[in-house]
């Protein structure tokens, strides 16, 4: 007869113990039976605060019926395990059922702690653990302005972000006298709540909360220790977690003082055939509150269960995490306890980046470090930590900032021994990463299905790829960076093909450098390139194919095949006579109008063969393309400067409109922002541009490489006090200096993270010259200025241009699929079923 | 069944090489290419029936190993010239519709 296994709690831990059991080579022996209080199955609690962000129950999912009928294990969902019976061994639920077991295990994982505050219990009092506890603070935020943490550490913060991304004001409150006590010293949670408070969370520390009361203005009011207090619409307590005991303890299994079950190394309790794993479990007088340690205790359980001889011993408890965007890392002894032990530190308030190392008394060994702002040696350190590494030389060099650029420092994964874990949270080590390319994985995608190294928290993701990158080396395997199968080389080498063969057409590459017929990778690439150096008109015939969606018809697609409009508006500076001249036009074809968020207006719900029409008449307005559907120059965002500002230094808009002349029409990588700030206010937002240009008294400073979008990031600055010859003098080289060498779409912020040696680098290519290429730089981005024309002005004064632009090519006929309805006094397209809907009045079109 | 007449939709020369061009036959929509490598024309259903809109006319034509393509310029997705299937999502398929040039003329048959 199979053996029953009965697993309490379906968590991640309670997971992986039967994942791992179901698919032994001897699974057929046992017969798994799980139970959850929770509705459904385990999901990666790790990743919740992605729901805030869309991810659904279904994507957060770690398993389904599906897979679990498959392998037969039997599941109960919301039916809490109340009793147990050792004698028959036997469990009990709340809806009466009884099960019996061979081996039991509990994996009951943990409870949030709610400290015993009088007034703890209101209805938006919440916790932050399960799915139904964020849809409760979902719905909470909906009906608040103010929302208080309470607990400043990991999960607080991170809860924290997740009230803040809902809108709300948001303040932590935190009984220690800094943030995240447990991970950080005093001067990694110093900096950490400089940078939190920044992005406008409020933060109070050595707060202890004595009541909560009903709020004079808002819902709530905490009462503080103090004396002070604190208004707020919901409360969410995050102050700490306790482990999930209360069944162990009622049926007189071994707990700790402090509780946990207590557990030895092979994760047995004190009663025969019972087993506790995960968050729940006490090993050594510790709970570990970490996925990585569960997992490991649910193999161990699996091998002790199967006749194997695994143990636990216990296990790292480095983290590396963004809260509220701030990159925080602490590995090992992070507080120096280890009797005799030294430290380094590196602290600088100018760049926001905190760094402690704590070494042996020796000098010999690292034993642990905190890391804020800049955790890029965190691989480094946390493998040279576990894995016991000498300490280099000079142990400086592992936290002090690079001076001669490059990461010099890193100890190389080929120095880390196969058995260092590089991913932990799916147990992988460096050996299985380099199996799996030994069995053909050549790719991050092919290793994170092979192995599931970096499908969790995410923090080995660098790691991972040195490791994959340096097998592949060995192995001889050329890590491809092909722009894809029709070309063998990079984005950067053809551009340097088609400048230094000076190529013109995508044909002549095709033929001497590629093979078969292309496809819509490469050919706008090579699209871009041709005109980033040779600025032809882009829908000349022989360039016509290659353009992407937008440029084929130099108009932005929209969803339903209509195309939007936007003429450019440089600097944002715009007179009453254009204006009139695009409200006009707009309402000649009934176009949706929008201000966009790059300081002009956009015009949507044109068909192709309005375009040549409707930009006739801007043209002879005297507008120009804004080339919103490009890769290439897009807008140049001013403020208004010192002309009109009682704070201006310098004129911004003269600035802003003289750059967005000097560079529209360039085409690059990928498309490129400005702004121009006229003091340090900065209201243009320059420093979220890929060039920002700020004036102060001595004159304009650069910032180079900002972006906004998916990934944010803050441009660096790049030189100070230049006057408008040196400015666009830099200008012009850094950014032919991106159309040169940045990949496929690559915004410049990637491009120079990627870049070797980075900021200080570029620095000396542009400013000092080092490759001896400014004047070539120069020249270059002169010449193509000089090839400027906008294309529809070409387009409208040639008829011949125009014939493409038409729905049919065989009657004047118009998409009948096209259907609009009105929403506050303009058109826009008609939803499914309102196309389904019979008694819905279209908008009649213009023809 | 009677087979359907070839339509002639425009010349030959109005096909600029390696884009398309988008015919109304016989209330059809249909999109035609022009290879210049193959020296070839394709003809599918101009109807994306994933960005749900009569699009895949101005879409990018190329080759996906020994696959000859056109993209999506709503989303991307590959459809088979040859064929009408979705490469990325084989349950999507667009009609593929038999195209010739007669004198100098682009027939279609749809
Ligand atoms: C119209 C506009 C939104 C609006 O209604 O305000 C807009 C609309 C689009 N944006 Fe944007 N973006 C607009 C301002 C922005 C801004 C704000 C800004 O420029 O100050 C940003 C963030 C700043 C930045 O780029 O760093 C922005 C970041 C993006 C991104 C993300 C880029 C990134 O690096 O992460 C994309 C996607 C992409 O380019 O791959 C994108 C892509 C798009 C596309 C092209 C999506 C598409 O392929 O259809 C949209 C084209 C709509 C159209 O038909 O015009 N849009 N987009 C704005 C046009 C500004 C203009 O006058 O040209
Ligand atoms: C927001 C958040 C972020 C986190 N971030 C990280 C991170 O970045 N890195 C990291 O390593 N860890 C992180 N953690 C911790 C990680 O989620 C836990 O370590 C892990 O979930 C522990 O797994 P477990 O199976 O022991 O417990 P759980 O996942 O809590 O599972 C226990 C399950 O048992 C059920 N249960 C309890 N008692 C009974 C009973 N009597 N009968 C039936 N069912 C019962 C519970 O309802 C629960 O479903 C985070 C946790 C949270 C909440
Ligand atoms: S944010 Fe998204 S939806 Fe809005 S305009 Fe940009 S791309 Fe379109
Ligand atoms: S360490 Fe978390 S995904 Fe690898």
């Amino acid at each position: 007869m199979k053996k029953r296994i009965v697993v309490v709690g379906n968590g991640m831990v309670g997971h992986k113990f039967i994942d791992n059991l179901v698919n032994h080579a001897d699974a057929d022996q046992y017969k798994v039976i799980t139970f959850s209080e929770e509705p459904r199955l385990a999901y990666d609690r790790v990743q919740l605060s992605k729901y805030f962000s869309g991810s659904t129950a279904e994507d957060l999912a770690l398993t389904n019926a599906d897979y679990y009928n498959e392998k037969s294990v039997e599941f109960i969902l919301k039916d809490k395990v109340i009793d147990l019976d050792f004698d028959n061994k036997e469990v009990i639920t709340a809806s009466g059922r009884r099960e019996g077991y061979d081996k039991l295990i509990l994996a009951t994982g943990s409870f949030p702690f709610v400290p015993p505050i009088p007034g703890n219990n209101g209805e938006h009092c919440l916790v932050y653990r399960t799915i139904e506890d964020l849809e409760a603070i979902t719905n909470s935020a909906k009906q608040s302005k103010v929302g208080v943490v309470v607990g400043g550490g990991l999960l607080g913060l991170e809860a924290a972000a997740a009230l803040k991304a809902a809108g709300l004001e948001t303040h932590v409150v935190e009984f220690a006298p800094r943030l995240m006590a447990v991970q950080l010293d005093e001067g990694g949670g110093k900096l950490l709540r400089r940078k939190i408070e920044a992005i406008g969370v409020k933060v109070h520390t050595q707060k202890a909360t004595n009541e909560i009361v009903a709020g004079t203005e808002l819902r709530y009011r905490m009462n503080f220790a103090d004396g002070s207090h604190l208004e707020t619409d919901m409360i969410l307590f995050s102050a700490g977690i306790r482990p999930q005991d209360e069944l162990a303890r009622k049926c007189g299994i071994q707990l700790g003082e402090r509780g946990g079950i207590v557990v030895d190394n092979n994760c047995q309790t004190n009663i025969d055939n019972v087993y506790a794993i995960g968050e729940c479990a006490l090993w050594n007088n510790r709970i570990y509150g970490l996925v990585a340690p569960g997992y490991q205790m649910a193999k161990v359980a699996v091998s002790h269960i199967t006749g194997g001889s695994d143990q636990f011993m216990g296990a790292d408890m480095s983290t590396k995490l963004k809260l509220l965007g701030v990159d925080v890392a602490s590995i090992g002894d992070a507080h120096g306890t280890t009797p005799g032990s030294l430290s380094y530190t590196y602290s600088n308030d100018v760049d926001e980046v905190y760094k402690r190392m704590i070494v042996s008394a020796d000098n010999k060994k690292l034993l642990g470090a905190v890391l804020v702002g800049d955790v890029e040696a965190y691989g480094t350190l946390q493998q040279m930590c576990v894995n016991g590494m000498d300490l280099p030389e000079d142990p400086n060099c592992l936290i002090l900032p690079n001076v001669e650029g490059g990461s010099g420092m890193a100890i190389g994964v080929d120095a880390l021994p196969e058995a260092a874990m590089i991913c932990s949270c799916y147990d992988v080590s460096k050996g299985a990463i380099c199996c799996s390319v030994q069995n053909g994985a050549r790719t991050m995608g092919d290793i994170k299905a092979l192995t599931k190294a970096s499908t969790g928290c995410g923090g080995c993701t660098a790691l991972t790829k040195q490791v994959m990158d340096s097998e592949l080396k060995k192995l001889g395997v050329e890590v491809s960076n092909h722009i894809c199968e029709h070309f063998p080389h990079s984005r950067q080498e053809l551009a340097d093909i088609v400048r230094i063969k000076q190529i013109k057409t995508f044909d002549e590459l095709l033929d001497g450098h590629g093979h078969g017929l292309g496809c819509d990778i490469c050919k706008p690439a090579v699209g871009s390139i041709l005109a980033a150096f040779w600025n032809e008109y882009v829908l000349d015939k022989k360039h016509i194919g290659l353009q992407d969606t937008n440029d084929i018809f130099l108009g932005n697609m929209q969803k339903d095949g209509t195309y939007s409009i936007v003429p450019r508006v440089a600097g944002g500076e715009i007179t009453p006579d254009k204006l009139i001249v695009l409200g006009q036009v707009a309402k000649q074809y009934k176009l949706y109008t929008k201000i966009t968020g790059g300081q002009r207006i956009d015009l949507f719900g044109a068909q192709l063969h309005q375009l040549p029409a409707i930009w006739k008449v801007l043209v002879e307005a005297g507008f120009e393309t804004g080339h919103a559907y490009g890769k290439s120059l897009r807008t140049v965002k001013s403020c208004v400067g010192s002309t009109w500002c009682r704070y201006g230094v310098l004129d911004s808009v003269g600035m802003a409109i003289t750059l967005e002349n000097r560079y529209k029409g360039v085409r690059a990588p990928h498309k490129i922002k400005f702004g121009v700030s006229g003091c340090t206010r900065e209201c243009a937002e320059a420093q979220s541009k890929d060039f920002g240009v700020i004036a102060t008294e001595t004159g304009w400073s650069l910032y180079v490489c900002g972006n906004g979008g998916m990934r944010p990031r803050h441009a660096d600055l790049f030189a100070t006090g230049l006057d408008d010859v040196t400015l666009i003098k830099y200008i012009d080289r850094v950014m032919m200096f991106y159309i040169r060498t940045g990949d496929r779409l690559q915004r410049t912020s990637v491009w120079l993270e990627n870049m070797e040696g980075g900021l200080d680098y570029l620095k000396k290519v542009v400013i000092d010259d080092k490759l001896s290429i400014c004047a070539e730089l120069e020249a270059q981005m002169a010449y193509n200025i000089s090839q400027y024309q906008c294309e529809w002005k070409t387009t409208v004064e040639n008829d011949e241009l125009q014939k493409r632009f038409k729905h049919f090519i065989n009657t004047d006929a118009t998409d009948s699929n096209l259907a609009y309805v009105v929403e506050r006094e303009q058109i826009r397209p008609a939803t499914a079923l309102e196309r389904n809907n019979t008694n819905i009045q279209f908008v009649e079109l213009v023809d | 069944m009677s087979e359907k007449p070839w339509i002639s939709v425009c010349e030959f020369d109005d096909l600029i090489p390696d884009t398309g061009v988008c015919a109304l036959v016989n209330n059809q929509q249909v999109a035609i290419f022009r290879s210049r490598r193959l020296n070839e024309i394709f003809a599918v259903s101009n109807y994306d029936p994933i960005g749900e809109a009569n699009v895949l006319s101005r879409g990018i034509i190329g080759s996906i190993g020994d696959e000859v393509v056109v993209a999506s310029p709503l989303y991307k997705e590959h459809y088979n010239l040859r064929t009408g299937e979705c490469l990325e999502k084989p349950e999507y398929n667009v009609a593929v519709y038999p195209v010739r040039i007669d004198d100098g003329l682009v027939q279609v048959q749809a």
